[in-house]
């Protein structure tokens, strides 16, 4: 493994691999599964542009068109775009003028304290699995164990000596608690993930530097970081998909100012003891899920040639 | 890569650069200033540990021309704030009486822990939450397994729009828990829910899927594997496509059955990947919480002891004593991921 080609024609994503061809029969087959699969996330897409009176209509309405005349009338509704705008802006009261309901706000502040904690967690996490994958200590992997131990407690028994600090400190309800705290959230998985990747990495490329004379720093940002790029992509991804949605720590430690889209959804749904307003919930969680689909789409690629290179075993 | 070209420094042995020193003291100091100073000052004392313990490790990196402690120095220092301390910081509580709604606090030794397994009214909920718990874990691990096994044997192949076909299958881990969870009790609601109308246009009776436990079970199993397959059908899609095509022209060659190829070929190579993923989801499948409170409430015996801790420590304000039912928890979590990664590597080590 010379030349950094080679890298992912050896891991069979090219030519080389033991992945078969299989045509179009094949892509119905898994078609019809994968819609399947996808049916309980078009249901609510589709209750995003419902009017907001057949949410809960029996029978349930379905679809927005009738498919020319396939699917029978009573199962059909009319598209309507005003619940995506009542997301941000609605009657609080009945009768009331609109106001603003700061979603703007809430989803600017979930798109920057998920990428700003997850880029940070990967900078520090990616520095320290190059340290435990060429620098092991003696116990290395008790370090690594205790490091996801971290991962295995509730979120609730962690949670109450971090807000006493922050509360100390004078920073809750601040971004740089909630980053802090979903920085290190993240790193345990980080720190996992991109060791694996280090580990498969030859180590003669990184000699043959070091013989010639690169410092130590030098190997790591010439050498061996370019050859990871893919495992960054899908530690990046499995990281903001799972802070992107993280809950009980956003609702206990964000302010007013710094809450995320999950706790702001959770509260808008539930609010004035009408029972939860189904058609704004759906407008909510629809417009959640297009940045992350976004990413997760255009970097799939990564993420699956990714998770191939740091853990199959040569 | 470069050996320590210096002795280590005993346990006790005041030197700058004693970084196993300096976490037992960062560690004590913290736990004795948090227990025994007002909050604010309590702060700053474990932030000072913090930055002690870091430049230990600075130090000794910097003696022993050892790099890698000066890479993992942020990470540490990170996770000591934000995770060790606080996972100590709860130890410690454990061994105390205390109510996050009162002032008192004094030592108790191991009596929480007496309390919640023996004490006959709260113990009996606490073993049944972590009976529930075990069921929970066994079935969505099970059923996430298979369905997703079953996904990644359907995508390990080219064939054309399979990265739009991917994506559809990958969009319901994306979902956030909260709507995901409040639309399945819309999808199971006896009224007005698709599945009650579907399942009484066949049968004719109105039909409840939570109005048992084995329902409501169902339920939760299903919401939860649907939700997360596809990430065990990430780490199997991997392992899958992996496999060096020579293996399998070899096979074919032989005259290899199909059943067989996939035991001594395709099998090696997702095992790995298997554990990988049998492991992060049976230590996320013990938290599982957020599900049962969106769709039972812990009703139909239901409670699991994620759901359990978080009604004592934040409803009932019992801190020490959920302090103490979750190290029990982490004790059964980390005996079963030692013998998972025992089982993985001794047949790694055995091929």
């Amino acid at each position: 493994m010379s030349d950094k080609d080679s890298v992912f024609e050896r891991l069979g994503f090219r030519r080389a691999s033991g992945v078969g061809e299989a045509g179009w029969g094949h892509t119905l087959f898994v078609a019809v599964i994968a819609f399947v699969y996808f049916l309980p996330v078009l249901f609510i897409i589709f209750t995003a542009i419902k009017p907001q009176e057949l949410a809960l209509s029996v029978p349930p309405t379905l679809s927005p068109t009738s498919l020319f005349g396939l699917i029978p009338d009573r199962y059909v509704f009319t598209p309507t775009l005003e619940n995506f705008g009542s997301v941000f802006e609605r009657s609080m009261t009945a009768g009331g003028a609109p106001e603003s309901t700061g979603f703007d706000r809430y989803f600017f502040n979930s798109i920057f304290i998920s990428s700003v904690s997850v880029l940070l967690a990967l900078v520090i996490g990616t520095l320290a699995a190059f340290g435990f994958s060429r620098f092991p200590l003696a116990g290395n992997d008790t370090y690594l164990f205790i490091i996801l131990t971290t991962r295995m407690l509730p979120a609730i028994v962690v949670i109450i000596p971090v807000i006493l600090m922050f509360r100390a400190a004078g920073l809750s309800g601040s971004f740089v608690a909630i980053i802090l705290l979903y920085t290190a959230f993240n790193l345990a998985f980080t720190i996992w993930m991109m060791k694996s990747f280090f580990d498969e990495l030859s180590l003669d490329v990184e000699d043959a530097a070091r013989i010639d004379g690169s410092s130590g720093i030098g190997v790591f940002f010439k050498i061996s970081l370019p050859q990871v790029v893919a495992g960054l992509a899908a530690t990046f991804v499995f990281g903001l998909i799972l802070t992107w949605n993280e809950f009980l720590f956003a609702l206990l430690l964000t302010g007013s100012d710094t809450r995320t889209v999950p706790v702001a959804m959770n509260q808008a749904v539930s609010s004035g003891g009408r029972g939860t307003d189904w058609t704004l919930l759906a407008a909510i969680e629809t417009l959640f899920l297009i940045p992350i689909f976004l990413v997760t789409f255009f970097l799939q690629d990564h993420l699956l040639r990714g998770v191939t290179f740091g853990t199959v075993k040569r | 890569m470069n050996a320590a070209a210096l002795p280590a420094p005993g346990l006790i042995t005041f030197v700058p650069h004693n970084w196993k020193l300096a976490v037992l003291l960062g560690l004590a100091v913290s736990i004795i200033a948090v227990a025994s100073l007002p909050a604010a000052a309590s702060f700053w004392v474990v932030g000072a540990m913090a930055v002690m313990v870091g430049a230990a490790f600075v130090i000794n990196a910097f003696r022993r021309e050892y790099y890698g402690g000066l890479l993992v120095t942020p990470a540490i220092a990170v996770l000591f704030v934000m995770n060790i301390f606080p996972l100590l910081w709860s130890l410690g509580l454990s061994f105390f009486a205390y109510q996050s709604n009162q002032q008192s606090i004094r030592f108790v030794g191991l009596n929480n822990y007496i309390k919640v397994l023996t004490n006959d009214i709260a113990a009996e909920a606490n073993w049944n939450a972590l009976v529930n718990t075990g069921m929970f874990v066994v079935l969505t691990v099970a059923a996430q397994m298979v369905v997703g096994f079953l996904l990644a044997m359907m995508f390990a192949k080219q064939f054309p729009l399979r990265k739009y076909l991917l994506i559809l299958v990958l969009t319901p881990m994306m979902l956030s828990v909260v709507a995901a969870g409040v639309f399945f009790t819309y999808y199971y609601d006896p009224t007005f829910g698709i599945l009650s109308y579907v399942m009484q246009s066949i049968t004719g009776e109105q039909y409840i899927l939570m109005d048992s436990k084995a329902g409501a079970v169902a339920g939760i199993v299903f919401a939860d594997a649907w939700m997360w397959s596809p990430f065990v059908m990430l780490l199997v899609l991997a392992g899958l496509v992996s496999v060096p095509k020579y293996l399998y022209e070899a096979a074919a060659v032989d005259r290899v059955s199909a059943w067989r190829r996939f035991w001594t070929i395709t099998f090696p190579y997702i095992r790995g990947l298997l554990m990988l993923a049998l492991l992060f989801r049976t230590i996320e499948a013990f938290k599982l919480a957020d599900l049962v409170i969106l769709l039972t409430k812990g009703g139909n015996d239901t409670m699991t002891i994620s759901y359990h801790l978080i009604r004592i420590a934040n409803e009932q304000n019992k801190s020490s004593e959920g302090a103490a039912i979750s190290y029990l928890m982490l004790f059964i979590v980390i005996v079963l991921t030692n013998l998972y990664l025992y089982i993985a590597n001794r047949r790694s080590q055995g091929n």
